[in-house]
């Protein structure tokens, strides 16, 4: 029988007996990351395509909520900050080599489209939640907005720019939008330590998850047919994508050294395999891939259950991420 | 100049000395520790079963992946290889802790990244640093690479080491005798 | 168990509010000291020192104690001159300013006082009515019984103080647990073989070996400094090292030869190695020749111990028992069997020890170099008071007709004479305890309970709330070893040298030195004529003067060396007297056969374990002292609980998971009142358990400390006492494992053993009773019943 046991005290809050540096907030932060990419992405793109009048939730309208969400990420990471005083040391410094450092700056670069773009809609935006949602709350919010930035003295000529502009400003957070995309998971597979994360295709797996939550929200919030249909498809091919980036990770995970084997086996047997493969794979990736290809079939299913289910999937992979991430080693102790 | 420790397991008896020498001397608050001992057992009894314990702590490695995940650049290695944060510019995101392949790093109380500095104040005034000093069993040996005479050189010429987590590829500087 | 004239008093706090902060993020039960959080980072060139001796343990290592600006204790560092420091200290040296900073310490004397509903408390007094009190009580104790009635139990710097006070009174009633219950065998062992005791520290002259032999001796768990460091020395000079343990002891890891002896059995081995060395011709003949007697005696002895004899009783393999004793012989004079420390196990320890002595005089080790060096010490003279006065009768004439060889008072006859029903002459009335948390050192409680019972005055003098305060009438603070003065250690070591202690800083709460309490008793007993210095530095200085040096020298130095006058190593062909009865070596012991002891060892077979039942062998961390370091805060958070090590084998057995939660239940069914955890381990035997003594504390002051491991004392309830210096046996236990919580009942019940032993028997005898009558009636009715058919017939 072999021991590997800590003799002298080793009672570090955090580091041992198992590592708990980043949780909760970290995994919302990556998802909230991923959803207002996805987000951005679509309102450039269909925007580019033409559709701004054809699909005006998706172009106009949900953009809204990637400012906030943006935002309410950037708190968590200070939250989540253990010298929080010192935040600001954050800004004064660009690390090319850290991931941490481009997902700080990333994140507040997209900020000005983040929230630019829905401002220059919100005549829009009020319009269609009088049309469709009128008894929203938020129209009264919106419209005192609306007239506080148009009596505001710089904003309104920067407005103007913004809009002549729009098609350079939507390739450029194009751009922005898939590296913050990509960042999320990035972040995590630049950490050779540990050896769960310590993949490349980690990058475009959360960058794809991030597009797919993003597509199963806008169908969710649409109002449009065509439109649903449209993020139906996207979505379809999105989660296939998904599933091909997962069944190929484990391959390079199974095919490597000793303590890559290890890590997979914590979603292959370990702790973390229920979790990940009934409601993450299970429940967030194929369940709703056949109730969307039933409901392509003709079938009549409650949009909101494939779209709840990708959201839930998408938040609940990267929790797992994080925690079992940590959990992985090199088993020095 | 190139710090390195070298760790004599034959010797080790995992009293702890240098955990707490370290703690009294770098005022780490108690419920923390900057190195650590960990006893390793295996074969079975009586005929195959062996022991040793090992002295750890941050390896002070050659590639470090927590200097390059540093955000803020608070982690930074200054002369000799020696890894050390500046408190003022560390904001305590984490990112240095989950690097580390050998948990070396801990968030202290006051909320900066803290961890072994190879007892730099120490060697500034040409001491050794506190676990070596102390240690009963002399098994901590600590010295320049890049000079030949000095005892971490000629011991890890003299004898058989090995690191911990190679293929983790940090090039690490603590190196454990056979 | 509860006794009833004296009940056990929780020390709770009127004291004055402890500066402790609820630290450590996961609940972790500790708590942060403010004083150490707040230090900040300090070169040694801004530090002050000052110079002391340790006392964690009894190594007594030189050690510099360094300030910062302030004033406050920073860290402390061995002291480079010190050949029991060399330069280091051990982790509890290291982290002896715990003991300093410890808030739960005990910071005014209490006296036991019964309130109106009867209930008894301590309630906080000054030091004068504390002193007071103790003095009527003592003067009281003299009147009504006698001056000798009264017992002092010892341990550490404080006992000079109080030997020296109760001397002054007429009384020389005292005695170290460290005889009797740890190191008595040993002296009595290797005195009656070279003439000479062994001493601290053991004047093994390892750091020279080629060869060193340990039995049982957990060198690296026991952390005694230069002990550590010497063998540390002897492996970089690639000295075979050749282990005898049960376990896969920190030392039996490093060894050439380890010998997985099964426990009790280690005579057989050490006969057996006599027998090796002798019949296999390898023992170092001219030695003997010169120095020894009784050779001829010895091989006769010997000649059926072979090694296949010991096998059979031993588990180790013949071929390796015979191997190590020709790597022993190798090495010889450089060879050395070391005497250990702790070695009361059994009842034959002193036999044992005298083996192992003997052995050593085969290999030609004693006073050889590499072998075992004859110590030399500087003698600092007594300051000049009258002489004491001659007691009626001292621990003399209640041990030594028992005990011929006892050298120094044992605790447990001193414990035995405190029953009520002792001879009332020597009957003890009253103790006085400094340095030892006696319930926890000595075991078999319910005679302790009953003792205690018995006494019309309990002191405890003490740094931290252990569980004896509890039982005292009146317990008094005392200052920690950082903040007082105390006599020098000069003891025996290959350099003569003499350690000093002063005071670092200045004594924390309302806690006072040993000396200065010892001084005002003597004042109010009216012993002023012993006492006619101002304070113990007064009476240092002094002492410095004579040999040469000054209290300014020593402040300034910390350990002064003084020069050889005697050799530490026969001179070659030295015709040495050795200090025996026949002036040489005794292999065979004329002393001992003089007062009807075996001359020389025999093997007694020693009990195993029933089925299901488990060898309790225990032993030390080298983190920790004893019973008297756990909740020193540094301490503890190096290793703050016991585990039981279990084989996996018998782990697999009773369905143990590592790290789950168990009790241990003792033969006579005493349970543990903890639980602590499991820990499978090949380390140890399948039919031994092991764990480290001193944990499982119940005074709920210790708030670290409380409820933390198991405490072995209380299991260990079979006690085999050494009939030639009275040392008690402790490792004759077993235990057996609880997996269910046991209720507190339960425990409570459990603990009363003897009775419940008494009842068991008793309900044995009558039923054995039963079953004879109804056979004799069965036997008279087939009678009847023959008669009846004989008749019809």
């Amino acid at each position: 029988m072999e021991e590997i046991i800590n003799v002298s005290g080793r009672a570090v809050p955090h580091i041992y007996p198992h590592l708990e540096i980043w949780g909760g907030p970290i995994a919302l932060y990556l998802f909230f990351g991923g959803l207002a990419a996805g987000l951005l992405f679509f309102s450039s793109f269909f925007y580019l395509k033409g559709k701004a009048d054809t699909m005006p939730m998706t172009v106009k309208v949900a953009p809204i909520i990637a400012p906030i969400i943006i935002i309410l990420g950037l708190m968590l990471l200070l939250y989540d900050l253990h010298h929080i005083l010192y935040f600001w040391q954050l800004f004064l410094h660009f690390r090319i080599e850290s991931p941490m450092s481009w997902g700080a700056w990333t994140l507040s670069v997209i900020m000005i489209p983040a929230i630019l773009w829905p401002l220059s809609y919100l005549d829009d935006i009020i319009e269609y939640l009088k049309e469709n949602k009128s008894n929203c709350k938020m129209i009264g919010l919106l419209e005192w907005a609306n007239n506080l930035i148009k009596k505001l003295p710089v904003l309104p000529t920067i407005m103007d720019i913004f809009i002549k502009n729009r098609a350079l400003v939507a390739y450029v957070t194009i751009g922005l939008s898939i590296v913050l995309g990509v960042y999320t998971g990035i972040l995590l597979s630049a950490f050779n330590a540990r050896p769960l994360w310590n993949t490349a295709i980690l990058g475009p797996l959360f960058l794809t998850s991030g597009v797919s939550t993003a597509a199963a929200l806008l169908m969710w919030m649409s109002n449009d047919h065509k439109e649903r249909t449209l993020y139906s498809k996207i979505d379809l091919m999105l989660i296939a994508i998904e599933l091909f980036f997962i069944v190929h990770m484990f391959m390079g995970f199974l095919s490597s050294g000793i303590a890559q084997v290890e890590a997979a086996q914590l979603l292959l047997g370990g702790p973390y395999t229920v979790v990940f493969w009934v409601l993450v794979v299970g429940m967030g990736l194929v369940l709703p891939a056949i109730l969307e290809i039933m409901e392509l079939r003709g079938y009549h299913i409650p949009i909101a259950i494939p779209a709840f289910l990708i959201l839930m999937g998408g938040l609940l992979f990267r929790f797992i991420m994080v925690y079992a991430g940590q959990a992985s080693g090199f088993n020095i102790l | 100049m190139r710090y390195a420790m070298a760790m004599d397991t034959r010797k080790c008896v995992g009293c702890s000395d240098c955990v707490v020498a370290c703690q009294t001397e770098n005022n780490v608050p108690l419920g923390f520790c900057r190195d650590w001992i960990v006893e390793a057992v295996k074969g079975t009894y009586p005929d195959t079963v062996q022991m040793h314990f090992k002295s750890e702590r941050c390896m002070h490695c050659e590639n470090t992946p927590c200097v390059r995940t540093c955000p803020t650049g608070a982690s930074h290695v200054i002369e000799g290889g020696i890894v050390k944060v500046t408190h003022d510019e560390c904001i305590g995101c984490g990112a240095c802790i989950e690097s580390c392949p050998y948990d070396a790093r801990y968030v202290h109380p006051d909320g900066y990244v803290d961890k072994c500095t190879f007892c730099d104040h120490r060697l500034e005034q040409g001491l050794n640093t506190a676990c070596v000093d102390v240690c009963p069993t002399s098994c901590l040996i600590f010295g320049d690479l890049d000079d030949p005479k000095s005892d971490v050189s000629i011991i890890l010429k003299e004898k058989d080491w090995y690191v911990l987590a190679p293929e983790a590829g940090t090039n690490p500087q603590l190196y454990f005798l056979k | 168990m509860k006794t009833t004239r004296r009940q056990f008093i929780k020390i709770a706090g009127a004291s004055t509010a402890g500066m402790a902060i609820a630290g450590s993020v996961l609940g972790s039960v500790q708590k942060v000291s403010e004083a150490v959080h707040v230090k900040k980072d300090m070169l040694d060139s801004e530090l002050t020192r000052t110079p002391t001796y340790c006392e964690v343990c009894f190594w007594k290592c030189a050690a510099w104690v360094y300030k910062d600006k302030e004033g406050n204790i920073k860290k402390l560092i061995g002291n480079d001159e010190d050949q029991h420091a060399r330069g280091k200290l051990c982790p509890r040296g290291t982290g002896g300013l715990g003991m300093y900073e410890d808030e739960d310490r005990l910071k005014k004397p209490l006296i036991r006082r019964t309130d109106a509903n009867g209930k008894q408390y301590y309630e906080e007094a000054e030091w004068d009515v504390a002193l007071d009190y103790i003095a009527n009580k003592m003067n009281g104790i003299k009147k009504d019984y006698g001056k000798e009635n009264m017992a002092l139990f010892v341990h550490g710097a404080p006992a000079k103080h109080f030997e020296y006070l109760f001397k002054a009174f007429g009384n020389e009633n005292h005695a170290e647990p460290a005889y009797a219950q740890c190191a008595g065998p040993r002296e009595a062992g290797f005195f009656a073989t070279f003439g000479s005791g062994v001493g601290s520290p053991e004047p093994a002259d390892m750091q020279n070996s080629k060869c060193i032999v340990f039995i049982g001796n957990h060198i690296g768990e026991n952390m005694h400094n230069s002990f550590v460091q010497e063998v540390s020395t002897a492996i970089d000079n690639e000295a075979k090292i050749i282990v005898v343990d049960p376990r896969l002891s920190t030392v039996a890891s490093k060894a050439t030869h380890w010998l997985a002896i099964k426990p009790g059995t280690d005579m057989a081995l050490l006969l057996a190695w006599m027998h090796v060395l002798i019949y296999d011709n390898i023992y170092d003949k001219e030695y003997i020749d010169k120095y020894a007697y009784g050779f001829e005696e010895l091989k006769a002895h010997v000649a059926n111990y072979t090694p296949e004899w010991a096998a059979g009783i031993t588990t180790i393999n013949p071929e390796l028992i015979r191997k190590s004793a020709h790597t022993m012989a190798a090495a010889s004079p450089a060879s050395v069997i070391h005497p250990g420390r702790h070695t009361t196990w059994y009842g034959d320890d002193t036999q044992r020890e005298r083996a192992m002595a003997m052995i050593n005089a085969l290999l030609g080790a004693y006073g050889r170099r590499g072998g075992m060096y004859m110590g030399v010490k500087q003698k600092l003279p007594k300051y000049p008071v009258p002489a004491f006065p001659h007691p009626h009768w001292s621990w003399q004439d209640i041990t030594k007709p028992k005990f011929k060889n006892a050298a120094v008072g044992l605790t447990n006859v001193l414990i035995e004479a405190s029953l009520p029903e002792f001879d009332k002459k020597h009957q003890i009335k009253g103790w006085f305890i400094a340095g030892t948390s006696v319930i926890n050192t000595i075991p078999d409680r319910i005679k302790m309970f009953k003792a205690i019972e018995n006494q019309e005055l309990i002191v405890v003098v003490d740094t931290m709330p252990m569980e004896m305060t509890g039982y005292a009438d009146v317990v008094l603070p005392e200052s920690t070893y950082l903040e007082r003065h105390d006599y020098s250690r000069a003891g025996k070591n290959r350099v003569a040298q003499v350690a000093f202690r002063m005071p670092a800083v200045e004594a924390k709460y309302d806690s006072k030195p040993a000396w200065w309490m010892a001084k005002e008793l003597g004042h109010r007993l009216g012993l002023e004529k012993y006492y006619p210095w101002k304070n113990l530095e007064e009476v240092l200085d002094w002492q410095f003067k004579q040999v040469g040096s000054s209290l300014e020298e020593m402040k300034k130095i910390g350990v002064k060396t003084f020069p050889s006058t005697e050799p530490i190593y026969l001179l070659p062909g030295e015709d040495y007297e050795f200090n025996t009865n026949t002036g040489k070596i005794e292999l065979y012991s004329t002393d001992f056969a003089e007062k009807g002891y075996d001359a020389m060892p025999k093997f007694t077979r020693h009990d195993s374990p029933d089925p299901g039942f488990y060898h309790l062998v225990y032993g030390r961390a080298p983190m920790h002292t004893f019973g008297r370091t756990q909740n020193n805060p540094y301490l503890y958070d190096l290793y703050e609980t016991n585990s039981i090590w279990i084989n996996p084998r018998t782990a697999k057995l009773w369905g143990i998971e590592n790290n789950s939660d168990i009790w241990l239940k003792n033969q006579d069914g005493v349970i543990s009142e903890f639980s602590t955890k499991a820990r499978l381990t090949e380390r140890i035997r399948p039919d031994s358990i092991y764990m480290v003594h001193g944990f499982g504390h119940t005074n709920k002051k210790l708030s670290r400390a409380r409820g933390r491991g198991i405490n072995d004392i209380p299991l260990i309830t079979k006690i085999k006492v050494d009939p030639i210096m009275g040392g008690t046996g402790m490792r004759n236990n077993f235990v057996t494992f609880v997996l269910e919580e046991p209720s507190r009942e339960e425990i409570i019940a459990a603990a009363d053993w003897k009775a419940n032993a008494a009842k068991k028997k008793e309900a044995s005898e009558n039923k054995k009773k039963e079953t004879e009558k109804k056979s004799e009636a069965k036997k008279e009715h087939t009678k009847e019943t023959h008669t009846k058919e004989e008749a019809k017939s």
